[in-house]
């Protein structure tokens, strides 16, 4: 073949990236050495290197030991396992390929999952001789939440069970009841022997019951340009390329779905639209893009974009939402502290989020979900997020680029974790607020003795917490309660809704999520306050069930008293101040309890009042602090 | 079903993948800087830059630092493209070193490149204080290489910690960093050196002119033929001095870079030769045999 012939032919071959997974033993670096080897883009200095280097440090006896060909860096080698992410490089006459080369070791999920981001296909291996174990399906499991659509199941060591079908048979069986619940679109299955080159390049004369491909042909020729989403269109904005004058071209790297010259656009989070006025690249301008190209957008309107921006087409929106539920793989060496609050970057966009909630964790050896109040290294589970501004996002399982983000450590900067959205969060669902440590929600520094405290102020420092309907009375009552508490010689605090929220609990909506963190902060507050003698008195609709019993547990069941003002709906609307509901009915607002979101009427309280009855209201809670002798205190 | 329209090339692919890491740093890093080499790798990354920002200027300088060693041809080849393209390019080296004479004639491979490269390195990022800088290594060059991140973290004395990386996943970069920590970024890390001939041969981009063959004095070092530049050569050593078909796989300090012979005068046929001569690259630079993963050493020690 003539040089330029080949150039020609070389630069229109397409990119194939895979990731090999297997055990420490599986021959899954014999199987890469072999595949760069026999495709002879190995160089013969990298071979004289490696002889080299055998016979130092090799395993493998006399042979070239091709598992030296990938391991890179020196403290590994000495451990005689890969540990981190190697790629590698080959090409053949039809395909160039990169090689995701990750270890199979216990403790090393975090590489697996990183080399598996990038991937189009999976290998897995398996010793012919061990047949389906615990590895297999935990890198079969981490393969499948990462994306990945095609596996190839790698049958090694055939030549050590003398090519039997029959256990070939036996383990394609196995892992095919394993693999039909993960949903993997793709699975093929490949006996074969690494060492000695069967399968893996040519088709073996050893195994003459078998009748697919070799392994490489395999790599050669599946199909993997329609594994890309043409469908959605979403352009996070990288970069606003301003050459002079009022030019603005929006750069940025198509995440999916095609963008035309002339097409109607919608700027998230403006919502404003305009139209594509040119597609701009170095080369040209195309009448059209598509994923994964690098461009720039012109719009034929003047408006305001800039990163973290997303342009999208108004008939196909992604998800745009500050809570959604996400699977969570922790990378970090120090445990999840879920009091931080993470910074996220997802597409081109950089905030903060907080875990509200780890719903369930996985168990990769056995697939079975369990609790746990905090994430490990290499941890997998299901986890709800709430992010400082909205994201634009899609489920990663139909949108890779959109549906991916990592969490960064705010103080470390450590990439602490990665995720995978599975879907927005319903408004409606019940949050609940971050699981706390108790021993956490620590003691202040005992200067005074409570008993002194409670001498000096002749009250119980206590937190009176009065629950209800919009409209039910709360605050008329807690005002009262607070003015008498006053009158009579005690130093009440009153704390509500109107007065936390404009400075404390600024940037928090009305979402379920957000009153979970918003009723966290008044719960420590009324701790601290409680800890320094004060007897407080707070007016909030904390409408959840879960929440209050949090609250009671962050304060402390024994100084927690629950007071529920009970109130028809209707009462409460001819009692609506602030115009609450006439603004919920016609659907201006929204997570209103009693309207568009669940209140829980409370089971255990300590008082039940009723709001038709005001007059009655503070003389029964005054009563009551007087049996318990909360005030006076003596 | 109109896929096959939709069908991108692997060139394409790795382009489209490179500008998108130089415009992530570009928006998030607020001092960044693109190191040139003069070599064919930093010439494609810098038609990379030109890509991502275009029809705008790159919104960073090109740093070259300038080891005082360099070929002639590799200066001239700078200042004339830095010219022409209306770069931003600072020049810095070790002036104090090289007022001390350092060199590797008199001082050695291993001192004159630890001095006039790694340290001039670390100098020229402290003196502008940038924050990330860009590099044109690539995985499949070096085994230690193949492990390395796309942003590769570093610390406030600029070294890497291989243990001490962060996790990389999809193309989500984490460029958050403290005061004084920097991050080396690789736009063309998943390149290979097949992709890099293959590019410049479809962009028509320059390169020096060393790296095509030619006849030209050199002598035999060892088994290197080492090019005889300037009149810096020790004079016992310039006399031994032959004239052969020679070009350079590698550009670097003329002392420490060994030719091949070759006939190979146009792109083609470098790809021919580079498809049938079987010698990984980086065996041409001399340094590269001091010691056993000597390359992973000086990344410690803040060289890229």
């Amino acid at each position: 073949m003539e040089i330029k012939e080949f150039l020609d032919q070389d630069q229109k071959k397409d990119l194939l990236r895979l990731l090999t997974a297997g055990s420490v033993d599986d021959g899954k670096s014999t199987l890469i050495g072999r595949l760069l080897f026999d495709s002879k883009k190995l160089y013969e200095d990298q071979l004289s290197a490696l002889e080299r280097d055998s016979i130092r440090e090799g395993h493998a006896g006399e042979e070239i030991d091709y598992a030296l060909l990938l391991d890179g860096l020196k403290a590994e080698r000495e451990q005689g396992i890969t540990i981190d992410v190697a790629y590698r490089y080959f090409s053949t006459a039809k395909r160039k390929f990169i090689i995701a080369d990750t270890p199979g070791h216990e403790q090393y999920t975090r590489n697996m999952v990183t080399g598996a981001s990038t991937a189009n296909l999976a290998i897995i291996l398996i010793d012919a001789r061990k047949g389906v174990i615990t590895q297999t399906k935990r890198h079969t499991f981490l393969v499948s939440l990462l994306g990945i659509k095609h596996v190839a199941l790698a049958v090694n060591k055939m030549d050590l069970m003398e090519y039997s079908e029959e256990v070939y048979n036996k383990i394609c069986d196995d892992y095919k009841e394993f693999i039909t619940p993960l949903g993997i679109p793709d699975v093929r299955f490949f006996p074969m022997s690494a060492l000695k080159g069967e399968n893996v390049v040519d088709l073996s004369d050893k195994m003459p019951w078998y009748h697919g491909k070799s392994i490489l042909e395999y790599l050669e020729t599946i199909h993997i340009t329609s594994d890309r989403n043409f469908e959605d269109f979403r352009f996070p904005v990288q970069y606003v390329v301003r050459p002079g004058n009022d030019y603005r071209a929006f750069a940025g790297k198509i995440s999916s779905g095609i963008v035309k010259q002339g097409q109607e656009m919608m700027v998230l989070p403006s919502g404003l639209t305009s139209r594509i006025k040119e597609i701009v690249t170095y080369d040209g301008s195309p009448s059209q893009a598509f994923p994964p190209q690098s461009v720039s957008l012109t719009l034929e309107n003047e408006i305001d974009v800039s990163r973290g921006d997303m342009l999208v087409h108004p008939k196909n929106l992604p998800s745009i939402s500050r809570h959604f539920e996400a699977m969570l793989v922790w990378m970090d060496e120090k445990p999840m502290d879920l009091n931080t609050q993470f910074l996220i970057k997802h597409t081109t966009n950089n905030t903060k989020a907080r875990i509200d909630s780890i719903n369930h964790m996985v168990n990769i050896n056995t697939l079975e979900n369990f609790d746990a109040r905090t994430f490990q290294l290499n941890e997998i589970g299901n986890v709800t997020l709430t992010t400082a501004k909205p994201l634009f996002f899609d489920a990663y399982k139909k949108n890779r680029q959109t549906g991916a983000f990592i969490l960064i450590d705010p103080r470390t900067h450590h990439t602490v974790a990665v995720g995978m959205i599975i879907d927005k969060i319903s408004a409606r669902q019940t949050h609940r607020i971050t699981e706390v440590e108790l021993q956490k929600v620590a003691q202040g520094e005992l200067l005074i003795h409570p008993a002194q405290k409670e001498k000096r102020f002749n009250q119980k420092a206590h937190t009176l917490w009065i629950t209800g309907l919009h409209g039910s009375g709360k605050n008329e009552l807690a005002y009262t309660l607070y003015r008498e508490l006053f009158q009579q010689g005690a130093t009440p605090i009153l704390l509500d809704g109107k007065s936390v929220r404009a400075g404390l609990s600024r940037e928090l909506d009305y979402s379920p999520s957000d009153r979970a963190e918003h009723l966290r902060r008044v719960a420590h507050m009324c701790r601290l306050l409680n800890d320094q003698g004060m007897l407080v008195i707070c007016s909030f609709v904390s409408p959840d069930n879960a929440v209050r019993e949090q609250i009671a547990q962050i304060i402390g069941p024994d100084k927690f008293h629950l007071i529920y003002l009970e109130a028809t709906i209707n009462f409460c609307k001819s009692n609506d101040q602030y115009e609450i509901y006439e603004k919920a009915d016609r659907g201006e607002i929204q997570h209103i309890p009693g309207i568009d979101m669940q209140y829980d009427i409370p089971q255990n309280t300590q008082l039940t009042l009723n709001a038709l009855e005001k007059s009655h209201q503070a003389e029964t809670v005054f009563q009551y602090l007087e049996k318990n002798n909360i005030y006076p205190a003596s | 079903m109109n896929i096959p329209s939709y069908h991108i090339n692997n060139l394409r692919e790795l382009e489209a993948e490179s500008i998108h890491i130089i415009r992530e740093v570009a928006a998030e890093f607020e001092n960044p800087v693109m190191l040139y080499s003069i070599g064919k790798d930093s010439s494609v990354m810098v038609r990379l830059a030109e890509k991502a920002f275009f029809p705008g200027k790159v919104p960073f300088p090109l740093m070259h630092i300038d080891s005082k060693w360099k070929f002639r041809e590799m200066t001239a080849f700078r200042d004339k493209y830095a010219k022409e393209m209306g770069w931003n390019l600072i020049v810095h080296y070790n002036k104090k070193a090289f007022e001390e004479g350092v060199g590797p004639y008199t001082h050695g491979s291993k001192v004159h490149t630890d001095v006039m490269k790694t340290q001039a390195l670390l100098e020229g990022l402290n003196k502008y204080k940038f924050d990330a800088a860009f590099g044109g290594a690539r995985r499949d060059e070096e085994k230690s290489r193949a492990k390395e991140r796309i942003y590769s973290f570093r610390d406030k004395f600029h070294q890497w910690d291989p243990k001490n990386q962060r996790p990389e996943l999809w193309d989500i970069y984490n460029a958050k960093v403290q005061k004084g920590e920097s991050i080396r970024v690789f736009p063309i890390s998943n390149w290979t050196e097949l992709d890099i001939w293959q590019y410049i041969r479809l962009e028509n981009i320059p390169i020096v002119p060393l790296y095509y063959a030619k006849m030209r004095p050199v002598v035999n070092v060892d088994g290197n033929f080492i090019l005889v530049d300037d009149d810096r050569m020790p004079k016992e050593m310039a006399a031994k001095a032959e004239m052969r078909m020679i070009r350079f796989r590698t550009l670097g300090c003329y002392p420490l870079t060994g030719a091949i012979e070759s006939e190979a005068d146009t792109i083609e046929k470098i790809v021919e030769e580079m498809m049938t001569v079987t010698k990984s690259e980086r065996t041409t630079r001399v340094i590269d045999f001091d010691q056993e993963a000597s390359m992973e050493q000086k990344k410690r020690e803040g060289y890229f």
